[in-house]
């Protein structure tokens, strides 16, 4: 059950338990709630340059727990524009705001109507209720 | 269809507290409460509380225990004196390692307590050793009819004395001792023994007064229930091997650098001919410890490399909690295990570099 998951309406998912946000020009990536819960502490996070190419339901990156590693698929295809460096020193804030500040990389895509094709957030919804 | 999962005592707790739960060696059991970065880091300050309740349980009585004690075992229990206990290992007639466990001398017996995984066949190997030297020994097992409590960290004498009848200061490493529970006047074994590196204790007692024990011991703020997660972060800092990992049938224990708990000459035991004839010379590979400054976490069976070479391979690895950067245990070449080795390891097809220290990770703050 995901009562206590919070998964916000301004942004969709991808069934990989990714983010996507448009916001102007670019995509922002990052990890859902239900996501960093199953994780646990959230201990390194791997994300590629400025300036590399992601494709839309590929690996980017990956994230590790004490426990394990996972890996981050890209919602979408473009450039990175930017990584979010201070996760290196703080990659709790994947667990403690994985909508805010733990966000992870900023897509140019090529095509924003990508974004369209994902989750929206009762989507998601479902999917993780399943 | 496989055997279903076997509950400890305390299941139900652990499951009203929220835990995530996982199979281990064939038992249900919490793997974190509140989180494994915070619970490890609780044992290292204050006091973790742990349900050790699927780890196995033997008694050796009768005129031939000391008798089949040795001859399965590779350390000497013989000098062990009542209330003393001694690690050590089981090996097969190559050397190699089936199981390691922690020998007690009981006044008229002997307490093998062993990794849940390993439980059925350590049972079926003693049965056969005994069978095998017709020794007049009788074999118990008290694994589901007693339950096993651990405290660690550094309040845990503080924690436990008021609920003892067991003075705890003259407690000392490595030795238990018979008492009662102060609540309900109840029997308990307490051993100043662990699997951390810190202070602390190991009580067995019945499932009924645990209940009691485990409730009672939460309700102080200095305590916090602490999972397996933990349990193997803890282990890993402070350099202590785990079955299945560091010590299996392929590894002898001079590879895994316990020379110390092998001693030939106590006299014959399963393996000792074998291990004999490997005493003398280096062995070709060893057990280190493995330092990262940051990044990614290595993690078993990830290739070690020494320029460009292989030179071994990950037993475990983790992100220390204390440490705050990746460790690792590793087998490499002895040529590449002088601490302060440059190696690399191999983390998502990029090599992460690393170097050999000394363990443990984290000094031990056990009572000597």
């Amino acid at each position: 059950m995901s009562e206590g998951t919070n998964i916000p309406s301004d942004r969709r998912y991808t069934a990989e338990h990714e983010w996507a946000l448009v916001d102007g020009d670019k995509v922002v990536v990052g990890i859902t709630d239900f996501a960093q819960h199953e994780l646990g502490d959230v201990v390194y996070v791997e994300l590629p340059a400025i300036g590399s190419r992601v494709t839309a339901m590929k690996e980017f990156g990956a994230v590790e727990s004490v426990k394990s590693a996972s890996d981050l698929y890209s919602p979408v295809t473009g450039e990175v524009v930017a990584r979010n460096a201070e996760l290196t020193d703080h990659p709790e804030w994947v667990n403690e705001s994985p909508y805010e500040r733990g966000w992870m990389i900023h897509v140019r895509p090529d095509d924003v109507a990508e974004v369209e094709g994902l989750l929206d957030a009762d989507g998601y919804r479902q999917l993780v209720d399943a | 269809m496989s055997d279903p999962l076997l509950r400890t005592p305390l299941a139900d707790r652990h499951e009203a507290l929220g835990a995530k739960m996982a199979p281990f060696g064939g038992w249900h059991m919490p793997i974190q409460y509140s989180g494994i970065v915070a619970e490890h880091l609780h044992t290292r300050t204050s006091a973790g509380l742990f349900d050790l309740s699927h780890m196995g349980r033997l008694q050796i009585t009768g005129p031939g225990a000391t008798d089949l004690v040795q001859q399965a075992t590779t350390n000497d229990a013989a000098r062990l004196s009542p209330g003393a206990a001694q690690y050590s290992l089981i090996c097969n007639e190559q050397g190699g390692v089936i199981e390691d466990l922690v020998v007690y001398r009981l006044e008229d017996g002997w307490r093998l307590i062993v990794n849940a995984s390993n439980r059925v066949r350590v049972v079926a190997h003693l049965g056969e050793l005994r069978e095998r030297g017709a020794i007049d020994a009788t074999l118990q097992d008290d694994t589901f009819d007693l339950a096993l409590l651990g405290i660690q960290g550094p309040e845990s004498e503080a924690i436990l004395q008021p609920m003892v009848d067991v003075d705890l200061p003259s407690l000392r490493y490595y030795h238990a001792v018979d008492g009662r529970m102060r609540e309900g006047n109840t029997p308990v074994t307490v051993s100043r023994t662990g699997y951390t590196g810190e202070d602390g204790f190991e009580l067995m007692l019945s499932s009924t007064a645990a209940l009691k024990i485990w409730d009672r011991l939460l309700e102080d703020p200095r305590v916090k229930a602490t999972g397996l997660g933990a349990r193997d972060t803890l282990r890993l800092e402070a350099g202590m091997p785990l079955y299945g990992h560091e010590l299996n049938e392929d590894v002898s224990p001079y590879e895994a650098g316990l020379k110390r708990v092998v001693r030939l000459d106590k006299g014959k035991f399963v393996g000792s001919n074998a291990l004999a004839a490997q005493s003398d010379g280096e062995p070709a590979r060893r057990l280190v410890g493995i330092d990262f400054d940051s990044g990614a976490v290595p993690r078993a069976e990830f290739p070690v490399n020494q320029n460009g070479k292989p030179v071994g391979q990950v037993t475990s690895g983790t992100f220390s909690p204390s440490l705050k950067h990746p460790i690792a245990m590793a087998y490499v070449a002895s040529t590449a295990a002088a601490p302060g080795a440059e190696l690399t390891v191999t983390i998502r097809g990029s090599e992460a570099p690393a170097r050999v220290v000394k363990l443990p990770f984290v000094p031990h703050k056990t009572k000597r």
